[in-house]
């Protein structure tokens, strides 16, 4: 039985549902990601979860408990914010032990807690400082502290990161990891950044407009996303898509690359979607940049490559890589190549499409189709 | 326009050093017939009020120094002891009860009223009027003969009584009754302005800590809200000292001399009996008072705009 | 959808009963209300009425003769001709005090808030100090002066003393709030050739559009309202409508015409009243602005 589990849950503002049937599990120790564009849904849910807000509908539970009755402080959470929401005119020490003090601890044994906080956060010698005295940094610690002082079941963390520097967000993230490895508490973030999601996370769920779109593994989620929202959302530079035309050829169905040089085909294996395809059918196959391999290097993860020439328009060196950019059938395409390889703007190089990595989508209901894309080889690369 | 760039460099840096000199002096020229004038009939008079205060005039000014006499004669004259006492108590009332009051209005408003656009200007509608007229619907207000006391007597309730304001040792509390009505909108007005300044996020943390609201606001909001209750107090300190037509309306400083206060004191004993004298010096020991408070409220002020 | 929906939503603070907290805020309006009321109710009133019943009762028979008395007839002092001519007083008083109060105000403010010069601090704290001033250390020497220049219990008189003392507030409320006018289209202005004049003008006044109305607002009312400068220096014909209010009320003699003074008072209070429902946001910004840090 999952450890904390949403069930069916609605939440209305007035007349807009901002949460439209959310349905989430997580197993203890896990840590649930919910990542989405700025918009309403995620942190909703997060404050539904904390008890800030009632839902409207939908049931919640934690550890097999029923909580929709119950308020914040009962429900064994504890709660990170975006602007740390450290009590102005207390000093550390009386922030991190206001929780406790609140629901009664006598004074040693809350001294102790917010010792033992301090020292796995390493903010002890803080604690007699008022929170005006401290960094961005700091304080996002302060706040860790006094949420794990409460020793949750569930730590909420509500876009914590996000007031940071990109320097100190890349450092307090790893912290973030840090402390759940050490803790091994249930965690659930809330960002808008994927790729804190997908660093942090054991789960992620992808929300738009309070809908789930996806929930699954990192590596399902970038490697198999449900549909084209999470698939353009998640990776950065995003997914590239070719629009393409089913074709029969040889008996087989392929897809034909719109408005790519002659040739380049994808096929598609045998499966119940396949199955389904017609000829004329148009769809949009969606490759990752890393998954365009310059062709003088060797591909990844075996021979499933369709290469093509293409001019390049572009270049873009970022230190460890190079991003180059041509355009295929009138959209903009973004290959990622190593920092070394010897591509020009305005020249024409070989490029080769890793088919297996590629998420085919149909374009009208912009869902992913169980399909697994193959290289079609040219016959004149075999032997 | 166009051609403005072609021109010689030269002359662009002639018309640019002919301008700043002009606009250099230009402001201060601009400036300086205000600052004039209150140099003039602020500081100026007050040095002049200052001068009198160590004469001997009566009805008209005389010129002619004698010290600190005057300030002798105010401060062993019964009437003007009496001013500042009725002024500490008055003042202190005044300050704490419009805080209390104006704070929970502030907050109760706070907790997401809807009534609010109807309530606020209702709350704040007093300092809209004069305290003449404020003094003249209180008086009558608090009539014994025709005011609230025949109105509770009329409901039934026939021992109430209520005669403070003829009252010697009760006047001064309707005083205060009356002040407090007429600026608790303002002190409401400037909490609920400090309340909606503080972030959601430390009410939402303080709920998930499990704070009551009784602890949320006294331990958390309260203390935040410390800046806005300075200036209130100093501003409430300010309006106390300067406290006149109230008094004019309400009591005239009566009966005899129970609602007396400093700045009554002053002008009746300037204009009505003659003591020119000891009116400036009473003037300038108000003065002096207000300094005390503003001085430094001031300047911590103007030194927070300049960081 | 964003607009309508807050996503942070503001969490209700007290979860006590809001019936309790709605009583005690309502309940509290009434309170305050009750002297309006009163007053209103009071003028509408015949004097045995008044003399005979509940303050609190409505009038059975509402008649406004009260209201034509206090405006043309009741005796203040020695004439008997009611506030009409105090009111006009009041007007012509207020009205040239506040226009040029913020023309005066608006200039300064545009000086002290984009030009630096030795000696400005100084110049806006001296300027400042003027505004908390206890006006009674100023009225003797005031007395003398108007005395001087003829100005003795008129209405121009009283104009110049609100001018000079509005040098203050004026100043401070145009200062503090053109601090916040952007420096650099003063620079690009400058740097196009503009005047001094020029500037101020045609990029400075139009924006002040709303500094000028709550300039306007809190100077209007505190002209009108006030009394002390009133009573001080012009007590007799020239009086402003505050001080003839006072004198009809505190010295009539013979029998007390309560509907009378009530409706004189609502008379007195009407116009800033008016000010006050049109436009009492803009009432409290200049209350508050004054009161809270630049």
């Amino acid at each position: 039985m999952s450890f904390l589990e949403v069930t069916g849950l609605v939440k209305r503002f007035g007349q807009v549902d901002v949460l439209k049937d959310v349905n989430v599990e997580l197993e203890e120790g896990g840590f649930l990601v919910l990542v989405g564009p700025s918009g309403c849904g995620k942190t909703t849910l997060l404050n539904v979860i904390a008890g800030l807000i009632d839902a409207d509908e939908g049931e919640l539970r934690i550890a097999g408990r029923r909580v929709n009755e119950l308020p914040p402080s009962k429900r064994d959470i504890a709660m990170v914010f975006q602007s740390y929401a450290l009590y102005p005119n207390m000093t550390v020490r009386q922030n991190i032990a206001f929780g406790l003090e609140m629901r009664g601890v006598p004074k040693p044994e809350r001294d102790s807690a917010v010792g033992d906080a301090a020292e796995t956060l390493q903010i002890s010698h803080l604690l007699d400082r008022k929170p005006s005295a401290l960094s961005g940094g700091q304080r996002q610690r302060v706040a860790m502290g006094r949420a794990l002082v409460r020793n949750p079941l569930v730590f909420l963390f509500d876009e914590p990161l996000s007031n940071l520097d990109a320097k100190l967000r890349v450092e307090m993230r790893t912290e973030i990891k840090r402390l759940h490895h050490r803790t091994g508490v249930t965690m659930v973030y809330v960002t808008h950044d994927q790729v804190e999601a997908m660093t942090l996370a054991t789960k992620i769920a992808v929300m738009e407009r309070g809908v789930i779109q996806q929930i699954g593994t990192p590596a399902d989620i970038y490697e198999r996303p449900a549909n084209l929202f999470v698939a353009q959302f998640m990776g950065s530079p995003s997914m590239n898509l070719f629009d393409c035309e089913v074709v029969i050829s040889n008996g087989d169905k392929v897809l034909q690359l719109t408005g790519a040089p002659s040739g380049v085909r994808v096929g598609v294996k045998n499966s119940p979607d396949a199955d389904k395809l017609q000829s004329g059918d148009k769809l949009l196959l969606g490759i990752r940049p890393e998954a365009i391999v310059h062709r003088q290097t060797r591909a990844q993860g075996g021979q499933s490559i369709t290469s093509f020439e293409v001019q390049v328009d572009v270049v873009e060196p970022t230190g460890p890589d190079m991003y180059v950019l041509f355009r295929v059938g009138g959209r903009e395409i973004t290959a990622r190549v190593g920092a070394g390889s010897r591509v020009a703007e305005g020249e024409v190089s070989t490029f080769g499409l890793d088919a297996e990595r590629a998420v085919i989508f149909e374009p009208r209901t912009e869902k992913a189709l169980q399909l697994q894309a193959v290289s079609v080889i040219k016959r004149s690369e075999v032997a | 326009m166009t051609s403005a760039p072609l021109r010689s460099y030269g002359a662009d840096r002639g018309i640019s050093r002919v301008t700043k000199g002009f606009t250099a002096w230009l402001p201060r020229v601009l400036l300086a017939p205000s600052f004039a004038l209150v140099l003039l009939f602020v500081y100026g008079f007050i040095l002049f009020t200052l001068y009198l205060s160590m004469t001997n005039s009566k009805m008209l000014p005389v010129y002619e120094l004698t010290g600190f006499d005057a300030y002798v004669r105010l401060f062993s004259h019964p009437t003007w002891r009496k001013a500042l006492i009725n002024l500490a108590l008055f003042a202190s009332l005044y300050i704490s009860i419009s805080v209390l009051f104006g704070l929970s209005l502030a907050i109760l408003i706070d907790q997401r009223i809807r009534a609010e656009g109807l309530l606020r200007p209702i709350y704040l509608y007093p300092m809209a009027l004069s305290f003449i007229v404020t003094g003249t619907a209180w008086k009558w207000f608090l009539n014994p003969g025709f005011g609230l006391e025949r109105t509770i007597h009329q409901m039934g309730w026939q021992s109430f009584h209520f005669d403070w304001l003829i009252n010697s040792d009760m006047a001064i509390y309707t005083v205060v009754i009356a002040g407090v009505w007429q600026v608790v909108g303002f002190v409401m007005a400037m909490f609920l302005a400090g309340l909606r300044g503080i972030d959601n996020e430390i009410f939402r943390a303080a709920q998930v800590d499990g704070a009551s609201p009784l602890r949320l606001y006294t331990r958390i909001i309260i203390p935040m809200l410390r800046p806005v209750a300075f200036s209130v107090v100093i501003v409430l300190a300010h309006m106390a000292i300067k406290s006149y037509d109230l008094v004019i309306a309400l009591t005239g400083g009566g009966p005899g001399d129970a609602t007396e206060l400093p700045s009554t004191f002053m002008y009746s004993y300037t204009f009505t009996r003659n003591q020119m004298a000891v009116g400036s010096a009473s003037a300038i020991v108000m003065l002096v008072a207000i300094a005390v408070i503003i001085i430094p409220y001031l300047r911590s002020e103007l030194k927070e705009t300049e960081r | 959808m964003s607009a309508i929906v807050t996503c942070k939503p503001v969490v209700s603070r007290i979860s006590a009963s809001r019936v309790g907290i709605y009583a005690i805020l309502l309940g509290t309006a009434a309170v305050f209300l009750l002297p309006l009321f009163v007053m209103v109710v009071t003028s509408l009133k015949s004097l045995s009425e008044i003399q005979n019943g509940n303050m609190l009762a409505l009038p059975t028979n509402p008649s406004v003769a009260a209201w034509f008395s206090a405006w043309g007839s009741a005796c203040i002092g020695l004439t008997c001709s009611g506030l009409r001519s105090y009111f006009l007083n009041s007007v012509f008083m207020v009205v040239p005090a506040v226009v040029i109060g913020i023309g005066i105000g608006s200039l300064n403010g545009y000086i002290l808030s984009k030009w630096r010069f030795p000696g400005d601090q100084w110049v806006f704290g001296l300027m400042l100090f003027g505004c908390f001033i206890p006006y009674q250390v100023v009225i003797i020497p005031m007395a003398e002066f108007l005395g001087l220049l003829h100005l003795a219990g008129t209405t121009q008189g009283l104009v110049l003393v609100h001018v000079v003392y509005g040098i203050g507030f004026n100043t401070l409320f145009f200062r503090n709030y053109l601090k916040t006018f952007p420096d650099e289209l003063v620079r690009a202005a400058q740097v196009d050739g503009a005047s001094f004049y020029q500037i101020f003008r045609r990029i400075i006044l139009p924006s002040c559009g709303p500094m000028i109305v709550v300039t306007m607002i809190f100077q209007f009312t505190n002209i009108w309202n006030d009394f002390l400068f009133g009573a001080a220096f012009a007590s007799g014909r020239g009086a402003p409508i505050t001080v003839a209010l006072n004198n009809l009320v505190n010295s009539s003699t013979g029998v007390k015409e309560y509907n009378v003074h009530m409706a004189a008072a609502l008379i007195a209070a009407t116009p800033t009243l008016i000010v006050y429902v049109l436009a009492g946001r803009h009432f409290v910004r200049g209350l508050m602005s004054g009161a809270v840090k630049g």
